[in-house]
């Protein structure tokens, strides 16, 4: 139950802030609004389930933000000047991430140097490449584009369940399956509960520490083609900061941000209540949208503290 | 009977969404999804659109974008989901608009782009875009410049915020007439992403460059605020903006004027923060009787120099 109790608190701040907003606007329930809710955080939460397994090892990544950024402009270079196949250039990017962040867990490992430092490199490297690329924020008109953007299911009530948001649902699954059923996700465990100890157990620390980065890296190049499928462009100052707002979800979603202790649901709970709190503000019309920042900052710090309560009430029950 | 319980509930949830839409019908309401708060300009246009709002009897929602274009697409779909009357968008990049303007077509609102222009291949997405001729403010600006200096000048520019349909009109116009006069030349140029900071920051780096500011005859920004933070930059090297480096930008807002009336700037060509006004006439005649408006409906581009800069200060103080 203890462990339960941080994603049970944070999807009872999520039930609480959506009754609030359904008793302010009726219209908050409709489908509109959910199916709304889903699309707009899809790149959000499909980057925050890698985010979760790397601070569940007990490290952050930086670099999401401009991976992202990244991905967009490579897709619209590669799409649009060089006329790469679309789904081709899908396969060419995510596999370039996958080395990118592997490369960062490598460098992390070999060299035990933070992994604060090496994706603060990272980020920089990937948002000067966009800028070596391109400047200008380039239109991607590929037919493919329009097919994927179309896909949707209706719900009843005018809402629709995008593609992006089903593929967000389907990482989230997955994130889900990979974490707590796999001898992948007890490693990651194990390696944010205790280096040291997880090392004499037997985890295979390096291979686990480079499969992680190479998941968020790769995991941030697919919320960038999803990215770019809102916006059909590729632009190198898109997703500024991401990085920062997926670390919030992660540590509101309930996971500790010392590692070893967290939920890929949280995290999707985490997501949607930051999706919720910018809905809220566009709804309301009159406050100002850095509410939004103010609100996640209250948010992170009671979370913060709530953690650093639990973990000492353990210790005392112990 | 619990059955029956659910239903009167049910009932009265949707008397009251029904009364909802009746009440909605009075008065229109307006979501404006505005870039940010970026320079002085965009917060005039904000201000001046809840002014216009409120003459005309709308309800303006207003979400500010934070510079994003993630966040705007969010608030377009929002004031989709809400059912607002009409969506006023001032985009932050001329790109990747099709998807959502293509939903708020779908639910019949009409969308008003202002300030800014948008590429799409199906311009039937948006009802028509108030904005001014950014390539001829530019333009504007550059024959001013010529014709003091008997086209004679080399010229350090700060671009607008990479990307952005200003910052490449404002250089396309100003372009055009640096390339009618060969003694023209431009002969540094880089962003300073219409913020003073960074327009003071590149500004300095243009000085150290150019041998300490000897070199250049004038600083040509893409807005006013960046303007600004030039003639901090230039102060600090020790020479006097206005005399030693003349200051060329867009946008007139009141500090601009400040600078004019204190002779440390020279010239700026307005562009007016009302883009609002214009827009919602364009969407109550058309929500009247259908009167399409014409695909674009232009502002003026009024140049201002330091004569009048004293009174126009005074009378725009308020407004920013």
């Amino acid at each position: 139950m203890r462990r339960h109790l941080p994603v049970l608190i944070t999807l009872g701040v999520f039930i609480v802030g959506y009754l609030i907003c359904l008793a302010q606007f009726p219209s908050f329930a409709s489908t509109r609004v959910i199916g709304n809710l889903l699309t707009d955080n899809a790149f959000l939460g499909i980057v925050a389930v890698g985010m979760t397994f790397v601070i569940l090892s007990g490290g952050i990544d930086l670099s999401v933000g401009s991976v992202i950024a990244f991905t967009g402009v490579f897709l619209a270079v590669a799409i649009e000047r060089y006329g790469i196949n679309p789904y081709l250039a899908f396969v060419l990017v995510l596999g370039l991430a996958a080395l990118f962040g592997a490369g960062m867990g490598l460098l992390i490992h070999a060299f035990e140097i933070p992994a604060f430092i090496v994706t603060l490199a990272g980020m920089f490297l990937a948002r000067g490449l966009c800028f070596v690329l391109t400047t200008d924020s380039i239109p991607i008109n590929a037919e493919a584009y329009g097919q994927i953007t179309d896909i949707a299911f209706p719900l009843p009530g005018g809402g629709r369940l995008t593609f992006v948001a089903i593929a967000m649902l389907l990482v989230v699954a997955c994130g889900v399956v990979l974490a707590h059923f796999t001898r992948f996700g007890a490693n990651v465990y194990a390696l944010g509960g205790n280096r040291a100890s997880a090392q004499l157990m037997g985890v295979p620390v390096g291979k686990t520490t480079i499969r992680i980065y190479m998941l968020s890296s790769f995991l941030a190049a697919l919320a960038g083609i999803v990215f770019s499928f809102y916006t059909s462009a590729g632009y190198s100052l898109a997703a500024t900061g991401v990085e920062l707002d997926t670390i919030a979800a992660v540590v509101i979603g309930g996971t500790l941000l010392t590692g070893g202790s967290g939920t890929i649901i949280g995290t999707l709970v985490g997501v949607l209540i930051q999706g919720l709190i910018q809905t809220y503000i566009t709804f309301e019309g009159t406050l100002s949208s850095w509410w939004t920042k103010i609100a996640i900052g209250a948010l992170l710090f009671a979370f913060i503290v709530l953690q650093r309560g639990l973990s000492a009430a353990s210790v005392r029950a112990r | 009977m619990k059955a029956r319980h659910l239903l009167t509930t049910i009932g009265m949830a949707a008397l009251m969404l029904s009364s909802g839409a009746a009440y909605a019908q009075n008065k229109m309401t307006v979501g404006f999804s505005q870039v940010g708060s970026e320079s002085g300009w965009r917060a005039a246009e904000t201000k001046v659109s809840k002014i216009e709002a409120e003459k005309r009897g709308i309800d303006l929602k207003i979400s500010d974008a934070q510079q994003k274009q993630e966040n705007q697409i969010r608030a377009v779909r929002s004031f989709i989901a809400q059912g607002v009357d009409a969506i006023l968008l001032a985009p932050v990049v001329a790109t990747g608009w099709d998807a959502v303007l293509k939903e708020a077509k779908e639910a019949k609102i009409p969308v008003v782009l202002l300030d800014r222009s948008i590429e799409t291949k199906d311009d039937s997405l948006y009802l028509t875009a108030v904005t001014s001729d950014t390539v001829y403010e530019g333009k504007v600006a550059g024959e001013w410049l010529a014709k003091e200096t008997g086209g004679k000048c080399n010229v350090v520019e700060l671009q607008g915020t990479v990307g952005s349909s200003p910052a490449i009109n404002r250089k396309k116009g100003f372009d055009e007439v640096v390339a009618a006069n060969p003694g023209m030349k431009i002969i540094r140029t880089q962003s300073g992403d219409f913020t003073r900071t960074k327009g003071k920051e590149v500004m300095e780096s243009f000085i150290k460059a150019e041998g300490g500011g000897k070199n250049i005859c004038a600083v040509y920004a893409h807005n006013d605020d960046m303007a600004i933070g030039a003639i901090q930059a230039i102060k600090e090297a020790g020479l006097k903006p206005g005399k030693d480096i003349k200051i060329v930008s867009i946008d007139a807002v009141p500090d601009i004027f400040k600078a004019m009336a204190d002779g440390e700037a020279n010239v700026t060509v307005e562009l007016t923060p009302n883009m609002a006004g214009p827009a919602l006439d364009a969407l109550i005649a058309y929500k009247k009787d259908g009167t399409a408006p014409k695909k674009w409906i232009q502002t003026e581009s009024k140049v201002f120099t330091p004569d009048t800069a004293a009174a126009e200060y005074a009378k725009r103080k308020e407004l920013y």
